[in-house]
């Protein structure tokens, strides 16, 4: 039951101040760049929605996005079976529970600069763990001349990165299913499997919709850790969306185009997460 | 269908346990025939539920066997021992129809298609669940996730046993009247060894044939509920069972008499072979009169339960009850008690006097 | 006069939770609300206390309007259902937690708290946590937080219901004692009509967010004014059936009738629906007066100090509840006998006519 008093609104009020300064403002300037072209000098003529038609046809940013796609699929096709089975696998009780737990949060603790440096580290031919295991075992392995060893590596150091959130939110609706659950399917006779499906996956669903939304809209916005591990390269063959951007807008500073560029990007992330939460908590309504 | 023997039973949850303090369940030595109706009675901590896990197979017992006929079943896992478990908390396959539910036990045993949907079908009209086959259990109300709960052990004609775990817990008390005579029916419809635990007397007394009353982890009564009415075997399943309980009086045994605060009191046990100083007088509510002469004691309360009023009485520092019927007038202050000697007994540390 | 609800309607939504309702708690003794789930009771006791906000009426406490006064202003207690403690205090802080809101000096506090812990036999609890401490004891620690303030009023809402069934007796014979002369106002909400009973004082019935009747409880149990308040507060269920007045006769049937006498003698002819507790209906003859109905048992609950049996006469279900132990066999024929002077007789609109 809900209690209806309107005062409550004027307790958010800070917040829609402090979020019209922090999103609304910059995002006006952003949507005002978009429609202008400049020079310099803070000279602006108008431009319609050039930029959009622009960046719409080029074949830099199709690609750009078709990679930013790739990246965002594999890496969500990977982490989130690969979290569940080992949230699957981790204790329910008992003192190993913090120890896995921990362990778990470990990678999600360091900065995203720094991972981005760690693996790039890490699977350098000539000093790196990796890199240098796997070239002296004959395997060719260059980040810096291989889009392929670049691409394997970008998704292992996501995976790596940040399979531990799914894995964490999983546990999470894992634990709180009742023994009773499981003494029930045992002695109805199920599978495994039927566990998984009828008891665990059921049950996993809400905290599952929310892990894949957010490692949607992270990986779909990532930045840093690719920016440092291979700027983007070799060529452009890992310059994912938000990379490209950045060369735009800072690179050649086309304040435009990037403005135009971002607000294209913003609405497809936005469009993107409505379409994945609607799919998913569809059956919930009806 | 079975029977179920339970030989030398004990368990502890400790590694070692040392003393007889350490174990949940000391010593249980049972049989239950087949078809019967079973209640496990007792309060919070009793290790009824254990004594189920046990019998369930959730879990393995430190000492003795569990024969289901001659069959040990002791180490069996729970799906091999052919039983069915209605829990406190109705569990239901939330993302299943109800009808799925029901054949999900029979399904995973790779039973055919065309018998599960006779045997479903079956159970489904029993439980009064047809009208609901094709929702989605999840959205159903309590009482009828407790029958799907209790449809899917049903389903199979192999189960050895029926067991139910408080399955009354999250029920509205006027639809728990309605589900208890719904179990009994069923009961009496499929004939199954059901085994019912529970801490509420009118729930174990009106289900069950014979039940089973326990206290720390000890068996104290095993009986009819009319046994267990009128001659309970320990003061505590006097107390435990009927509202309100037994009265329970501390006594003097002095040269083959029983007294009661020097009043003499006749009892239907031997008071001869009372051996300690701890002897109480029991006796029920209901085998208690108000009367012209007898034992002289306080009226401190008077109860109105509607078909009965309860009159509280003082005796020093002990409390005797008194059931009164409807309608008959209750003096104020001083009263006389005549207990019904056929109903009256002794009590030695706490066991009936044989 | 200490708790006045005026005209107070609650609605959210679509949803009416409490229809137009105007009643008066007294200060003394137990003002009970009995009702099913969702009859409103929760919902009635939120609005007093505040912790929901009427859309219309007032809500007076000893005369002053309260209606917009949040609840920490009300000087109020209120005990849930679930066992709602602090759980990282200890049982003392917990209980002397609203005495350290209220500023009391530390030996106020400590003399108090000790009192409330000897009232509901905490003392060797005290330094324990919540977790540490079983069902019972937690409730009787939230109890001991609600009664060791002044508070003007107490509400309970189902402080009983989770707790083992014999708990429940000894803390429902306790509790009208412990809140006896505290000068607070105290409304216990249950959905069990025995417990109503038990604790006597003032009753009000709800069904579906409406008041049925209001008054002395057992006033309201022998005299009920309409049919819902007499099936509110009955258990076992009420048994009701058509009956038709004619020609000085009332007639169950054409070949059950009886002659109208007493509360039937003054009846206008015409149809009633005719209400008999369970208790009227007895397996032996008892009354000169008493009308033989036979029919086919259909279910028999024995408990062994009673016996209640659910038979079928002429496609119309009866129930009997009667002391001792009758066990009829289930198909069988049978005669039980209706007390004809104990049957309620209703109008068409539900009221009581005789």
């Amino acid at each position: 039951m809900k209690t209806v008093n309107q005062k409550a609104w004027f307790l958010v009020l800070p917040v829609l101040v402090l979020v019209a300064f922090n999103a609304l403002i910059p995002l006006m300037t952003v949507v005002n760049y978009s429609v202008q072209e400049t020079f310099g000098n803070n000279l602006f003529f108008w431009h319609g929605v050039g930029w959009f038609e622009d960046i719409l046809h080029s074949d830099r940013f199709h690609a750009a996005l078709g990679r930013q796609l790739a990246f965002t699929a594999t890496i969500l096709i990977i982490e989130v079976p690969l979290g569940v089975a080992i949230a699957l696998t981790m204790p329910r009780s008992g003192p190993w529970v913090s120890v896995c737990l921990v362990l778990m949060a470990l990678p999600l603790l360091i900065p995203w600069n720094v991972v981005g440096s760690m693996w790039n580290i890490f699977t350098l031919p000539d000093i790196g763990l990796l890199g240098y295991t796997l070239n002296s075992m004959g395997i060719e392995y260059n980040m810096t001349q291989s889009p392929t060893a670049a691409w394997v590596t970008l998704i292992m150091m996501d995976v790596w990165h940040w399979t531990s959130l799914v894995v964490l939110l999983a546990y999470a609706g894992l634990i709180s299913i009742p023994d009773a659950y499981y003494q029930a399917a045992k002695i109805d006779g199920a599978s495994k499997w039927s566990v998984f499906r009828h008891i665990q996956l059921p049950k996993m669903k809400k905290v599952l919709t929310i892990a894949i939304l957010l490692r949607f809209m992270d990986s779909f916005m990532i930045y840093t850790e690719p920016f440092v591990l291979t700027g983007g390269g070799p060529g452009n063959s890992t310059t994912l969306l938000s990379i490209d951007l950045v060369k735009v807008a800072l690179g050649q500073f086309d304040l435009g185009p990037a403005a135009a560029m971002s607000l294209i990007y913003f609405v497809i992330t936005l469009l993107v997460s409505w379409v994945f939460y609607t799919a998913m908590t569809k059956d919930d309504k009806s | 269908m079975a029977k179920i023997t339970l030989k030398n039973i004990r368990h502890s949850y400790l590694p070692n346990p040392q003393s007889e303090d350490d174990y949940a369940l000391k010593e249980v030595d049972l049989s239950w025939d087949d078809g019967g109706a079973y209640a496990l009675l007792g309060p919070s901590g009793c290790g009824k539920t254990t004594l189920l896990n046990i019998i369930s197979g959730l879990l393995i017992p430190s000492e003795g066997e569990l024969l289901f006929d001659d069959r040990n079943v002791t180490r069996m896992e729970p799906d091999e021992r052919n039983i069915a478990q209605v829990f406190q908390f109705p569990v239901v396959y939330d993302t299943m129809s109800v009808e799925d539910n029901l054949a999900f036990p029979l399904r995973n045993r790779g039973v055919s298609e065309s018998v599960v949907k006779q045997r479903v079908s079956e159970i489904a009209a029993m439980l009064e669940l047809d009208d609901v086959m094709q929702q989605k259990a999840a959205g159903l109300s309590p009482d009828n996730k407790q029958k799907i709960s209790l449809g899917r052990g049903l389903v199979r004609d192999d189960v050895n046993v029926v067991m139910f775990d408080e399955p009354l817990t999250v029920i509205d008390p006027h639809l728990k009247w309605k589900l208890r005579s719904k179990l009994k029916e069923l009961h009496q419809k499929v004939q199954r060894t059901m085994i019912y635990v529970t801490h509420d007397q009118t729930e174990a007394l009106t289900f069950a044939d014979r039940v089973v009353v326990m206290q720390f982890g000890q068996i104290l009564q095993v009986g009819t509920p009319q046994e267990l009415f009128e001659c309970p075997a320990h003061t505590f399943v006097g107390h435990f069972i009927g509202s309100p309980g037994m009265n329970i009086v501390p006594c003097r045994v002095q040269g083959g008499e029983v007294l009661l605060d020097g009043f003499k009191v006749a009892v239907a046990n031997s008071p001869k072979a009372a051996t300690s100083s701890n002897t109480e007088i029991g006796v029920r509510p209901e085998f208690v009169r108000l009367a012209d002469q007898g034992l002289q004691v306080d009226v401190v309360n008077v109860m109105d339960i509607g078909r009965n009023k309860v009159v509280e009485t003082r005796l020093g520092q002990h409390k005797i009850s008194v059931l009164v019927p409807e309608g008959k007038a209750v003096p104020q202050g001083t009263v006389y008690l005549e207990f019904d000697s056929d109903n009256t007994r002794l009590y030695d540390n706490g066991w009936l006097v044989e | 006069m200490a708790i006045e609800l005026q005209d107070v309607f609650k609605r959210v939504g679509a949803e009416t939770y409490i229809y137009d309702t105007s009643l008066t708690f007294a200060e003394e003794g137990f003002n009970v609300l009995l009702g099913a789930t969702n009859a409103g009771k929760t919902t009635l006791m939120k609005l007093m206390a505040g912790l929901e906000k009427p859309n219309r009426g007032k809500v007076l406490f000893k005369g002053v309007d309260i209606t917009k006064q949040t609840p920490q202003q009300r000087n109020i207690s209120f005990v849930h259902q679930f066992f709602v403690n602090y759980p990282h205090l200890t049982v003392y802080d917990n209980i002397a937690s609203p005495l350290k809101v209220a500023r009391m000096s530390a030996t106020e506090i400590k003399k108090r708290v000790q009192e409330a812990a000897d009232l509901l036999q905490l003392g060797p609890m005290l330094d324990r946590r919540p977790h540490e401490l079983s069902g019972g004891q937690q409730q009787r620690t939230a109890l001991a937080r609600a009664i060791v303030k002044d508070s003007q009023a107490v509400f309970l809402d189902e402080p009983l219901a989770n707790l083992d069934y014999k708990l429940r007796e000894e803390l429902r014979a306790q509790l009208p004692q412990l809140l006896a002369d505290r000068g607070a106002t105290v409304v216990y909400a249950t959905s069990e009509p025995m417990e109503a009973l038990m604790l006597g004082g003032h009753t009000c019935t709800l069904l579906e967010g409406r008041v049925t009747q209001f008054g002395i409880t057992s006033e309201l149990y022998r005299q009920p004014r309409n049919l819902n308040t007499a099936e509110v507060f009955s258990d076992p269920p009420l048994n009701t059936a058509k009956a038709v007045k004619a020609g000085g006769l009332i007639k169950l049937s054409d070949r059950v009738s009886w002659p109208a006498e007493g509360n039937a003698q003054a009846l206008p002819d015409g149809e009633y629906t005719l209400g008999v507790r369970p208790h009227y209906i007895k397996p032996t003859r008892e009354n000169s007066h008493d009308v033989a109905l036979e029919g086919v048992v259909q279910i028999t609950d024995l408990s062994g100090s009673e016996s209640v049996a659910h038979f079928n006469m002429e496609n119309q279900s009866w129930v009997s509840q009667s002391d001792g132990v009758f066990p009829f066999e289930v198909g069988s024929n049978q005669r039980f006998y209706l007390d004809a002077s104990q049957c309620f007789y209703f109008g068409q609109d539900g009221q009581l006519a005789g």
